[in-house]
């Protein structure tokens, strides 16, 4: 019986089946459902897409209106406060001076001189901030999963006071230190030719000679030598198993070539060396207080970041691995270098991105202690020309591209580490 | 197998009389074991543990005598101070009502004080995990929140009214912290809950504010608040500076967070929300009741990270002129009298700020155990 309720038998007649396929059909049909045939208001507003729409063309009147609003008030502002638009201003003599620049810069330049010159600063700061807290945190890090007591307590006190005190306070503080040293005649010598006092960092160079262009020229080809051999090198291990000499020979390289050139030359060496004379030092480099001021805070203040980075990344290698590894008879510089450094890597970079980035944007805090980064210049403009949006939207646009150029850099260099999988 | 094997292992299990009589090895003595082991594990282990008692020795008698020997500790004559080798503590007890409070009306400290204990005491009181209940801590709030309020404002009771702009120090500190918290984490969700959904402009537009935001730095965003924000409003009105930094801050903070709970929400697994929604529940009641509990808890200890930096960025007004604590110690060591002892000043300031997020973070790898005691069974 359950059987011919729900299903046409084969051996009953051709119209039984027809009627009661129309039976069940009329059983579905007997509400009018949400079809297309039956069009009505509260049925499309419990559709899920419809609802999506309305709430997204919703947001987009709401942007809209306010992006309009704000616009009118902007221009309306600007025009009774009799303040120029546009970036004509940038073609405009500046006017002001700024103590330190890559470039050739003086107060009858433009302000998008003055801007270029600002951004150069900003790129420098965090560039060499960027390398020594790499550096600096790097070492701590390692310090802290270090088995010697002094080495751990030491690195995680260091971590703890340094990440839990603001950034600001740091570069404020290394700003005033550096600032209140003793002037030029009482300096403090940091080895031969070093001075440091209150105009900053003083140090000997070496005089220009045209063969150091060359020398840096066997620098560079020495370095790409020594990448093609070590690539070589690695080809050669897959293929045979046999481990060619890597150290020696790429040292030789990095060392040899370059002193060969300079040798060439007849080991050409001027130091430059800074001498005290009347009331300051003559000769050598200076490095001001503001750009070490800030340097040594955003560097610090990063380096405790990263040091917990690598500390996380480092015990993020199971213990196992580095037992497999020692069991299967290898040395412990080759531990490192094969097993935890490249599995530690791909725990510690993504996180130390967000940290360069940071950096970055930290460098910002110049303006605090009088470094001429682009934010100070920027602020400078701002305030001469009055044009505070098109000013801060100058400064946005390139801390925008700088971070997107390091996030860049930064997953390609990801990826190149990333796990190789099929 | 040979003979001398044979005739040697039953011995092997005979104790000797001699084997008593040994000491036990050095390396079951406690001490002799930690020191062997923390401080000459290895060679390298050895040679740092040198290199660092000789770097003791060189630092901590100076150090020693800069800081607690020499110094000194009570005095109004910064003479006094000049004269001696060592710290000049005496700074901070000379300069602490400035440093702390800023331009406030100085016969008003009281005032600041009452409201700085009260907002304390209600945040030690919400810590204690007996008083977790929305019943106590909504009133509490409420209260401590309006009674502050009273306090740093005025005008009402017989106090004076004190304009924000003469609001200043540890209190100022204080409440950009909290209007950047309590603002910015609502703003955190509801970006958090837009940059994952399915409507493709509610995405772009949160994924365009978080990023853009995100990669710019704090103090451009001030920049708006103060320089670029007043030619938004229509002419004639105008919006209270603090108020203007605090929503920047918080709007700062709410970008960076966000991206912290949806950490949080992608560790979601489908099937919860799917599971809601068989239930007959609405997207937003899956949200609130299903989603985000289990999301927040995940992204805790990644939110109170951002909720110690939100703390130490109040410290970036300085740049924007706001007298918070950081500010008004700058400006008291503008004091020629005292200018020379701004490392003293600088360290209690660090101290403030490092009491304060140290205290934090703790409490939150504390926070973190009780979140999951229910599955660590």
């Amino acid at each position: 019986m359950t059987l011919a309720d729900t299903r046409c038998v084969p051996q009953s007649r051709q119209d039984d089946c027809s009627s009661m396929a129309q039976q069940t059909e009329d059983r579905f049909k007997v509400s009018p459902g949400p079809g297309m045939a039956s069009f009505s208001l509260p049925s499309l507003l419990y559709s899920s897409a419809v609802r999506g729409v309305l709430y997204q063309a919703a947001l987009l009147l709401l942007v809209v209106a306010c992006g309009y609003y704000l616009y009118e008030n902007v221009t309306s502002n600007l025009e009774s406060q009799g303040i120029a638009t546009g970036f004509g201003f940038l073609d405009e003599s500046a006017g002001f001076d700024i103590g330190e620049s890559l470039i050739a810069y003086d107060s009858a330049n433009t302000y998008a001189r003055a801007l270029a010159v600002g951004i150069l600063n900003t790129l420098t700061v965090s560039a060499c901030g960027i390398a020594l807290a790499t550096l600096l945190g790097g070492m701590i890090g390692i310090m802290r999963v270090s088995t010697n007591w002094f080495a751990a307590k030491f690195s995680s006190a260091f971590v703890e006071v340094v990440r839990n005190v603001p950034v600001v306070l740091h570069v404020i503080f290394w700003g005033a230190f550096l600032r209140n040293l003793p002037g030029p005649r009482q300096s403090f010598s940091l080895g031969d030719g070093v001075f440091l006092n209150n105009r900053g960092l003083i140090f000997a160079v070496p005089e220009y000679n045209p063969i150091y262009a060359w020398v840096g020229a066997a620098l560079l080809v020495a370095l790409c030598a020594s990448i093609a051999y070590g690539r070589y090198a690695m080809r050669h291990r897959e293929k045979t198993g046999r481990q060619l000499p890597t150290v020696l020979p790429v040292l030789a390289m990095l060392t040899g070539l370059p002193l060969l050139v300079w040798a060439s030359g007849g080991f050409p060496l001027q130091w430059d060396t800074p001498v005290f004379r009347g009331f300051n030092f003559r000769g050598g480099s200076l490095l001001s207080p503001e750009f070490i001021g800030l340097l040594i805070g955003i560097t610090v203040y990063t380096a405790g970041f990263i040091a917990e980075i690598v500390r996380a990344g480092i015990q993020s290698v199971p213990r196992g691995q580095i037992e497999a590894a020692r069991s299967l008879g290898l040395r412990p510089g080759w531990i490192m270098r094969y097993v935890t450094i490249p599995q530690a890597l791909r725990v510690i970079v993504p996180p130390t991105t967000s940290q360069y980035l940071s950096l970055t944007k930290n460098s910002s805090l110049g303006v605090l202690i009088g470094y001429p980064d682009l934010v100070n210049v920027g602020n400078t403009t701002l305030n001469q020309t009055g044009q505070a949006v098109e000013a801060i939207a100058i400064m946005m646009t390139v801390y925008l591209l700088i971070s997107l150029t390091i996030s860049l850099f930064m997953n390609i260099y990801n990826q190149a580490i990333a796990l190789k999988e099929r | 197998m040979t003979d001398h094997t044979l005739a040697a292992a039953p011995t092997a299990h005979v104790a000797s009389p001699r084997s008593t009589a040994q000491p036990p090895p050095s390396d079951s003595v406690p001490l002799v074991r930690w020191l062997r082991q923390n401080f000459f594990g290895s060679v390298s282990s050895t040679i740092s543990s040198i290199v660092f008692v000789l770097l003791l020795i060189y630092f901590v008698p100076g150090f020693i005598r800069w800081a607690l020997i020499d110094a000194v500790w009570m005095t109004a004559d910064h003479e006094v101070c000049r004269a001696a080798s060592g710290a000049c503590w005496a700074v901070i007890r000379e300069k602490h009502r400035p440093m702390l409070f800023g331009v406030y009306p100085y016969d008003e400290h009281w005032r600041l004080v009452l409201a700085l204990t009260m907002y304390l005491g209600t945040v030690i009181i919400t810590m204690q995990r007996r008083f977790w209940d929305v019943r106590i801590l909504i009133p509490l709030w409420l209260f401590t929140l309006v009674a502050v309020g009273i306090l740093l404002w005025g005008g009402v009771f017989g106090l004076t009214f004190v304009d924000t702009t003469q609001w200043g120090g540890l209190p100022l500190t204080m409440v950009l912290f909290t209007g950047t918290v309590v603002i910015g984490l609502p703003i955190a969700v509801l970006l958090a809950l837009g940059r994952q959904s399915k409507l493709p402009l509610v995405k772009a537009v949160c994924v365009t504010l978080i990023e853009c935001l995100r990669g710019v730095p704090l103090i451009t965003i001030l920049f708006v608040a103060v320089n670029v924000f007043p030619l938004f409003l229509p002419q004639g009105v105008e919006l209270n500076k603090l108020l203007r930094v605090m929503v920047g801050m918080a709007i700062f903070f709410a970008c960076y967070q966000a991206e912290v709970i949806r950490g949080g929400l992608q560790a979601i697994p489908r099937g919860q929300h799917e599971a809601a929604a068989s239930l007959g529940l609405s997207y937003w009641q899956s949200t609130s009741r299903i989603v985000l509990p289990q999301a927040l808890r995940i992204c805790l200890p990644g939110m109170v990270n951002h909720i110690i930096a939100a703390l130490k960025n109040t410290s970036f007004v300085l740049i924007i002129g706001l007298f918070d604590i950081l500010t008004a110690t700058t400006a008291v060591m503008e004091d020629p009298l005292w200018r020379r002892f701004f490392v003293e000043a600088y360290l209690f300031v660090a101290l403030v700020y490092f009491v304060f997020c140290f205290a934090l973070s703790k409490y939150s790898q504390n926070v973190e155990v009780w979140l999951n005691e229910g599955r660590n069974r």
